[in-house]
C-alpha cells in the first residue's frame, strides 16, 4: 500500500504536466487534443481517490522529490486538509473539461490549444499547491498558477483584456513577492518552513514582526481576494467562462483561502493567533469584504461581475472562519472551500450557457430566459439558493458553523455580519431568478433561437448542482471526515 | 615645512609627473571634440602610465639589464617593468590602429568626425 | 604530470593556433572557417568540463607556462571558482558558435566571415585567458585582447551607428585598461610581484600604505566600467544594440561575465575579504550601487523602444544582483551571486538569441513591428517566456534560485532594506519581460500592423533555433536541479571566502 501510494501524490501533479506536453504536440488534431485533456483529468481524479482511503484512516502520504535551495527541499505531502482542496479541483476540472469543450467549440474559439495547454498546467499547479509540504514548494506551485493563468485571462485578446490582464499579472505578482518575503522571513526565523500541524512559528520572534510577517502572508495570498486588494477578480470576468469558472472555483481563489487557512492553522497555529490578535485582524478584513462586495454586487447588471463580487464576499466566509480561531470557526472555513466552489462553478457555467445559448451578458437582457433554458435556470436559482444559505444545498452547512462559531465565541458582531450578509445574497439573487424564471421578455420572438446549451456543458452543470445537494445529505462523505481529521491534526488532539 | 614638500612631492615627482600626464590626456579625451584629438588624448594618457612603470624600476645609478664586464653583481634596474610595457605599448599600439579605422569609417559615413556633429548626424539617421 | 595538468595551456595555445588556422583556410576556401571554429569552441568547450570534473574531485591545477617557475614565470591556475565560470563561458560561447553561422552570413556578410571567425576566436581566447590565468599583468594582457577584437566585432555590424558604438566603447574600454594597468603599477609598487596567490601573501603587511587603496580604486573602477556596473554603464547599451547579434550574445553572456569574474577574483583572491571588509571597507557602498542598478537599469530598460535595447538595460539591472552579492559578502548571498553568473548568462543568451532571430527573420527589433510574431514564430517566443520567467525569478528557474539565495544572504546579513528592494526591483523586470510577451502574443489581434512583417516572417532555421530552446530548458533544468549546481558553487565560494 505504502509503496503504490508513496508515489501517488508526484504522479498525480505529473499527469496533467505530461498531459500539457501532449496537448501542444497534437495541438491541430481538436478531437485528440480533447480526449488528452478529458483521459488526464480523470485519470487525476483516479489517482486522488486513490488516495482517499490512506488519509481517511488518519495516514499522511510524503514525498521528497528533489533538494532544493536552504529553506525546502520539493516535497509533497498529502493530509486531509491538502485532500479536500486536491479533491474539489480534481473533481471540478474534470466537468469544467467536458464544459470548456463544449463551450469554446460552440463560440469557435481561437487557440484553443493554449487555452487547453495552460488549463492542464494551471490544474498541475492548483493540487501541486493543496500537496506542498513546505511554504517554499507552495509559493513555487503558487507562482507557476499565477504565471500560466494570465494567458487564460487575456484570451480574448481585446485592449480591455490585455489591460485586465496587466492588472491581474501586477496584483498577483506583488502577492507572489510579497509571499515570497514571508517565505524567506519565515526561514529566517525558524530554520525551517515545513507545514506542521498546530504552527511552528511559536515563541520565534518578537510580536511585532509575527504581525508583520502575517500581513505579507495575507498580501501574498492576494489571490484570496480580500478587500481592498480584490480589484484583479472582477477585472479578470473578461475571461471566456470556463476560465471564469476555472478562477472562482477549481483553483485560484481557492488557492488563496487554501493558503491562509494553512497559515493559520500550519504555521501560526490557533493560540498563537490568538495572542498575536491577528484573530481580530482579520475579523474585521472579512467582515469588511463580506459586506463591501455583497454591496458592490447588488449594483452589478453583468451577470458574470455581479457572480465575481459575490466570490469576493464568500471568500470572506472562509476568513471569516479562519479568525474565529476555534474548532466551529475552522469547520466553517474548512467546508465552506468545497462548498463554495460546487456552488459557484454551478453558477459561472449558467452564465456561459447563456453566452453560449443566447449571447446575453447582461441580466437586464435575460427576462424570461428560462423558458427556454428551463433546466439550466433551474440548476442557477438551486445553486444561488444555496449560496444564500438555504436547505437543502450544501451552503447552510458553513453557515450554521459560522454562526455556532460567533455565539461560541462571544462574538455577536460577527453573527450579525453573518446575517446581514445571507439577506444582502438574497437580495443579489433573487432578482436574477426572478428575472430568469418569471419575467416575460420585452420581445417575445426575441428569445425564439435560445435553447438549452449541448448536452456536453448541461451535464456538468446537473452534476455540480447535484453534488452541492449531496454535500447536504451526506455532509461526512468524505469532506467533512477529511475537515475532522484535519482539525484533530491542529489542535493536536490526535498525535500526527 | 621644506621637508613635507620634499617628502610630498620632490622625492616622489615621478608620481607627479605622471599623474599631470594623465590628467592631460584624460582632459583631452573628455573636452575635445574632435574624435582624432580624443584619441591622442588616450595616447597621452597611456604613456602616462608607461612612464609611471619605467620609473618604478629606475634604481639610482642603475645601468641597463644586461650582462656587463663586472658580472652578475653590477647594479641595474629593474627590467621586469620595462617588459611589462613592451606588451602595453604593443597594446595601445593595436587599440590606436582599431580606433584611428573606426575614425576613418565614421567620417566615410558622416563626413565629419566632429562629437557634437556626429550626434547630430547620428539622430538625423 | 598528466595530460589534464597540461590542458589549461592548450585551451589558450590550440585557439590562438586555430585562429590563425581559420585565416589561412578561409583565403583557401571561406567554408572551412566556420567548422574549424566551432570544433574549436567544441574543444575547448569539452576540456572545461573535464577541469571542472577534476578540479571538483582533484582540487586546483597549478602550471607554470614554459616551466618557469612562479612568481616571475607566468602561472596558470584553475580552481573551484573560475573552472565554474569557465565552463558557464564555454558553454555559451559553443552556443553562440551553432547560432551564429546563419546570422553571421546575414548580418555580416559572406565576404567579411573569414574576418569574423578569427576575432571571435580570439576574443574567446582573450576571455578564457582571463579566467585561468594567475598572473595580475597576463590577466591585464588577455583583458585587452578580448576588448580590442570585441570592439572589432561589434564595429562589423557595417551599419554607421556601430561604428560609432564601437568607437565609444574603445575610448571608456581602454580608459578602463588604463586604470587597471595603473592599479596593477601600483600593487607591483607595494609588492614587488604580479603573482596573484603571492599578492594574497604579502599584501596584508602593506594593507595600510596609501599606495594599496589607490590600487584598488584603479582596479575597482577599471573593472566596474568593464562589467557595465552601473553608473559606469554607458557604453553597453549601444554596444549590445548595434553589434551582429552573434557578437551581442557573446559580449553579454561570456564577456560581461568574465569582467565580473575579474572583478571577484582581485576583490577576493587578492585583496581578500579581510581588506574590502575592515581595512578599507568597500562592500556597503557596493551594496548600495548595486541596489540602485538593479531598480536603475530596470526602469531604463522599461522605456526603451527596442527590443535588443531593451535587453542590454536588463543587463545593467542583472550585473546589479551580482554586484549585489559581492556587496553582502557573505556565504549564501555570494552562491546566488554565483549562481547569478551562470543564470543570467543563460537566460540572457537565450533572450538575446530570440532578438537576433527576430532581426534575423524580420530585419527589426523594434518593438511596435513585432505584433502578434509569436504567431509566426511561435517556438523562440515560447523560449523566450520560458527565459523571460527566469528573468522576472518565475520559480523554479533559475533567476528564482539566484535571487531566493540573495535575499536569504541579505536578510541573515540584517540588509532587510535592500532585500526588500531587491525583492521589489525583480518585480520591474516584469515591466519589460511582458512588454514583449503582450506584443509577441497578444498584440496581432485587432490590428493589422506589420501585415508585411508578418509575411516575411517565419520560424528560425534549425541551427539557430537548437541553441535558443535549449537554452531555455537550460534556464528552468538548472533550476529544478538547482542542488547539483550547487555542489559546483558552494566550493567556489568557499575559495572566494577563504582567500586565495
Amino acid at each position: 500500500m505504502a509503496d503504490m501510494n508513496g508515489v501517488l501524490p508526484a504522479v498525480t501533479i505529473a499527469i496533467p504536466l505530461l498531459a500539457s506536453v501532449l496537448i501542444l504536440i497534437v495541438g491541430r488534431h481538436e478531437n485528440i487534443r480533447e480526449a488528452v485533456t478529458i483521459v488526464a483529468a480523470t485519470a487525476m481524479l483516479g489517482s486522488v481517490l486513490a488516495m482517499l482511503p490512506e488519509i481517511l484512516s488518519g495516514g499522511r502520504i510524503t514525498i521528497s522529490l528533489l533538494p532544493m535551495v536552504p529553506g525546502g527541499d520539493f516535497a509533497l505531502r498529502v493530509d486531509a486538509f491538502g485532500m479536500v482542496f486536491a479533491l474539489t479541483a480534481t473533481a471540478l476540472w474534470l466537468l469544467n473539461s467536458f464544459y470548456a469543450i463544449g463551450y469554446m467549440r460552440s463560440l469557435k474559439e481561437h487557440a484553443q490549444t493554449r487555452f487547453f495547454f495552460c488549463f492542464a498546467v494551471a490544474i498541475a499547479a492548483a493540487v501541486g499547491i493543496a500537496f506542498s509540504e513546505n511554504l517554499l514548494t507552495l509559493f513555487i506551485f503558487y507562482e507557476i498558477l499565477t504565471i500560466i493563468t494570465y494567458p487564460l485571462v487575456v484570451h480574448v485578446e481585446t485592449p480591455e483584456a490585455m489591460k485586465a490582464g496587466r492588472k491581474y499579472l501586477a496584483y498577483l505578482l506583488v502577492g507572489g513577492i510579497s509571499l515570497l518575503a514571508a517565505v524567506i522571513l519565515t526561514y529566517t526565523l525558524t530554520g525551517t518552513t515545513g507545514f506542521v500541524p498546530g504552527g511552528f512559528l511559536a515563541g520565534s520572534g518578537s510580536a511585532l514582526i509575527l504581525q508583520i510577517l502575517f500581513l505579507l502572508f495575507m498580501v501574498g495570498f492576494v489571490k484570496a481576494a480580500w478587500m481592498p486588494l480584490h480589484g484583479w477578480l472582477p477585472a479578470a470576468m473578461v475571461a471566456p467562462t470556463p476560465v471564469s469558472a476555472f478562477l472562482h472555483a477549481v483553483a485560484v481563489v481557492t488557492a488563496g483561502v487554501f493558503g491562509i487557512v494553512r497559515i493559520a492553522g500550519w504555521v501560526y497555529g490557533m493560540d498563537l493567533m490568538a495572542s498575536l490578535g491577528l484573530g481580530t485582524f482579520l475579523a474585521v478584513i472579512a467582515s469588511f469584504t463580506i459586506i463591501t462586495a455583497s454591496l458592490f454586487a447588488l449594483t452589478e447588471d453583468n451577470l458574470k461581475r455581479r457572480l465575481a463580487y459575490s466570490t469576493v464576499s464568500q471568500l470572506s466566509y472562509i476568513l471569516l472562519g479562519v479568525s474565529m480561531l476555534s474548532i466551529a470557526g475552522m469547520t466553517a472555513a474548512m467546508a465552506h472551500i468545497p462548498i463554495h466552489a460546487f456552488l459557484k462553478i454551478t453558477l459561472f457555467f449558467v452564465a456561459g450557457a447563456v453566452i453560449v445559448s443566447a449571447g446575453k451578458e447582461y441580466i437586464s437582457d435575460m427576462k424570461g430566459i428560462g423558458r427556454k433554458m428551463p433546466v439550466t435556470a433551474l440548476m442557477f436559482s438551486a445553486a444561488a439558493i444555496g449560496i444564500c444559505g438555504l436547505p437543502p444545498l450544501s451552503g447552510i452547512i458553513s453557515k450554521i458553523y459560522l454562526a455556532l462559531g460567533a455565539v461560541e465565541g462571544g462574538m455577536p458582531i460577527l453573527l450579525l455580519v453573518v446575517i446581514t450578509s445571507a439577506v444582502l445574497n438574497a437580495a443579489y439573487f433573487f432578482p436574477i431568478i426572478y428575472t430568469m424564471l418569471l419575467d416575460r421578455p420585452d420581445d417575445e420572438h426575441s428569445l425564439d433561437s435560445v435553447s438549452e446549451p449541448p448536452l456536453v456543458m448541461l451535464v456538468p452543470i446537473i452534476l455540480t448542482a447535484t453534488v452541492s445537494v449531496l454535500i447536504f445529505f451526506f455532509p461526512s462523505t468524505p469532506f467533512m471526515d477529511l475537515i475532522e481529521i484535519a482539525l484533530a491534526e491542529i489542535t493536536g488532539s490526535v498525535i500526527p | 615645512m621644506i621637508e613635507t614638500f620634499y617628502e610630498l612631492f620632490l622625492s616622489r615627482y615621478n608620481y607627479w609627473m605622471a599623474i599631470i600626464l594623465m590628467l592631460i590626456g584624460l582632459y583631452a579625451l573628455i573636452a575635445k571634440q574632435n574624435l582624432v584629438k580624443k584619441l591622442i588624448g588616450l595616447n597621452i594618457f597611456q604613456t602616462a602610465i608607461f612612464l609611471f612603470y619605467i620609473s618604478l624600476g629606475e634604481v639610482e645609478g642603475g645601468t641597463a639589464p644586461i650582462y656587463l664586464p663586472e658580472g652578475v653583481d653590477a647594479l641595474y634596474v629593474n627590467p621586469v617593468p620595462h617588459v611589462l610595457m613592451l606588451t602595453a605599448i604593443v597594446v595601445g599600439v593595436s587599440v590606436t590602429a582599431v580606433a584611428l579605422s573606426l575614425i576613418v569609417r565614421i567620417y566615410e559615413e558622416y563626413g565629419v568626425i566632429d562629437e557634437d556633429e556626429l550626434m547630430q548626424a547620428v539622430r538625423r539617421r | 604530470m598528466t595530460m589534464i595538468d597540461h590542458i589549461p595551456v592548450l585551451m589558450i595555445v590550440i585557439p590562438i593556433l586555430a585562429s590563425l588556422l581559420i585565416l589561412l583556410a578561409g583565403w583557401y576556401d571561406r567554408r572551412f572557417c566556420y567548422p574549424i571554429s566551432l570544433i574549436t569552441i567544441l574543444f575547448q568547450f569539452g576540456s572545461a568540463i573535464a577541469i571542472l570534473l577534476h578540479v571538483m574531485q582533484e582540487g586546483t591545477i597549478r602550471y607554470s607556462v614554459g616551466g618557469w617557475a612562479p612568481p616571475l614565470g607566468i602561472e596558470l591556475v584553475v580552481d573551484s571558482f573560475n573552472s565554474y565560470i569557465l565552463a558557464a563561458i564555454l558553454l555559451l560561447a559553443a552556443a553562440t558558435a551553432f547560432y551564429a553561422r546563419r546570422s553571421v552570413e546575414k548580418e555580416i556578410g559572406p565576404e567579411k566571415t573569414v574576418s569574423f571567425y578569427v576575432l571571435f576566436q580570439l576574443l574567446i581566447t582573450g576571455l578564457v585567458g582571463m579566467t585561468i590565468t594567475g598572473d595580475i599583468f597576463n590577466l591585464y594582457v588577455f583583458l585587452e585582447i578580448s576588448s580590442i577584437t570585441a570592439y572589432t566585432l561589434i564595429a562589423s555590424a557595417r551599419r554607421p551607428h556601430s561604428y560609432v558604438a564601437s568607437f565609444n566603447y574603445l575610448i571608456l574600454g581602454s580608459i578602463a585598461g588604463g586604470f587597471i594597468l595603473l592599479g596593477i603599477a601600483n600593487l607591483y609598487a607595494a609588492t614587488g610581484t604580479l603573482n596573484m596567490a603571492d599578492l594574497a601573501h604579502l599584501l596584508p603587511a602593506s594593507y595600510e600604505l596609501a599606495t594599496v587603496h589607490a590600487a584598488f580604486l584603479f582596479l575597482m573602477i577599471g573593472f566596474s566600467i568593464k562589467a557595465a556596473f552601473f553608473p559606469l554603464h554607458l557604453w553597453l547599451p549601444d554596444a549590445y544594440a548595434e553589434s551582429p547579434s552573434a557578437v551581442t550574445i557573446l559580449l553579454s553572456t561570456a564577456m560581461a561575465k568574465v569582467s565580473i569574474y575579474a572583478m571577484f577574483r582581485i576583490l577576493f583572491s587578492v585583496f581578500t575579504t579581510a581588506y574590502i571588509i575592515d581595512t578599507f571597507p568597500v562592500t556597503g557602498f557596493i551594496l548600495f550601487i548595486a541596489t540602485v542598478a538593479i531598480v536603475a537599469g530596470a526602469v531604463l530598460a522599461i522605456a526603451q523602444k527596442d527590443l535588443k535595447r531593451m535587453l542590454a538595460y536588463s543587463s545593467v539591472s542583472q550585473v546589479g544582483y551580482i554586484m549585489f552579492a559581492l556587496g553582502v559578502a557573505n556565504q549564501i548571498a555570494l552562491e546566488g551571486g554565483l549562481l547569478h553568473i551562470l543564470g543570467h548568462a543563460v537566460m540572457k543568451g537565450c533572450l538575446f538569441m530570440v532578438a537576433g532571430l527576430i532581426i534575423y527573420r524580420m530585419g527589426t527589433s523594434r518593438l511596435s513591428d513585432l505584433k502578434g510574431v509569436a504567431k509566426t514564430m511561435p517556438i523562440s517566443c515560447a523560449a523566450f517566456a520560458l527565459a523571460g520567467a527566469s528573468m522576472i525569478g518565475i520559480p523554479p528557474t533559475i533567476g528564482f534560485m539566484s535571487k531566493y539565495y540573495l535575499v536569504l544572504g541579505a536578510l541573515e546579513a540584517g540588509h532587510w532594506v535592500y532585500a526588500a528592494v531587491l525583492l521589489l526591483g525583480s518585480l520591474l523586470a516584469v515591466g519589460y519581460i511582458w512588454r514583449f510577451i503582450e506584443i509577441a502574443y497578444f498584440g496581432d489581434h485587432h490590428g493589422d500592423h506589420g501585415e508585411d512583417h508578418q509575411t516575411r516572417a517565419r520560424e528560425g532555421p534549425l541551427s539557430m533555433l537548437a541553441p535558443i530552446v535549449g537554452l531555455a530548458l537550460l534556464s528552468l533544468f538548472l533550476g529544478v536541479f538547482v542542488e547539483a549546481v550547487m555542489e559546483v558553487v558552494g566550493p567556489a565560494v568557499s575559495i572566494l571566502l577563504g582567500g586565495a
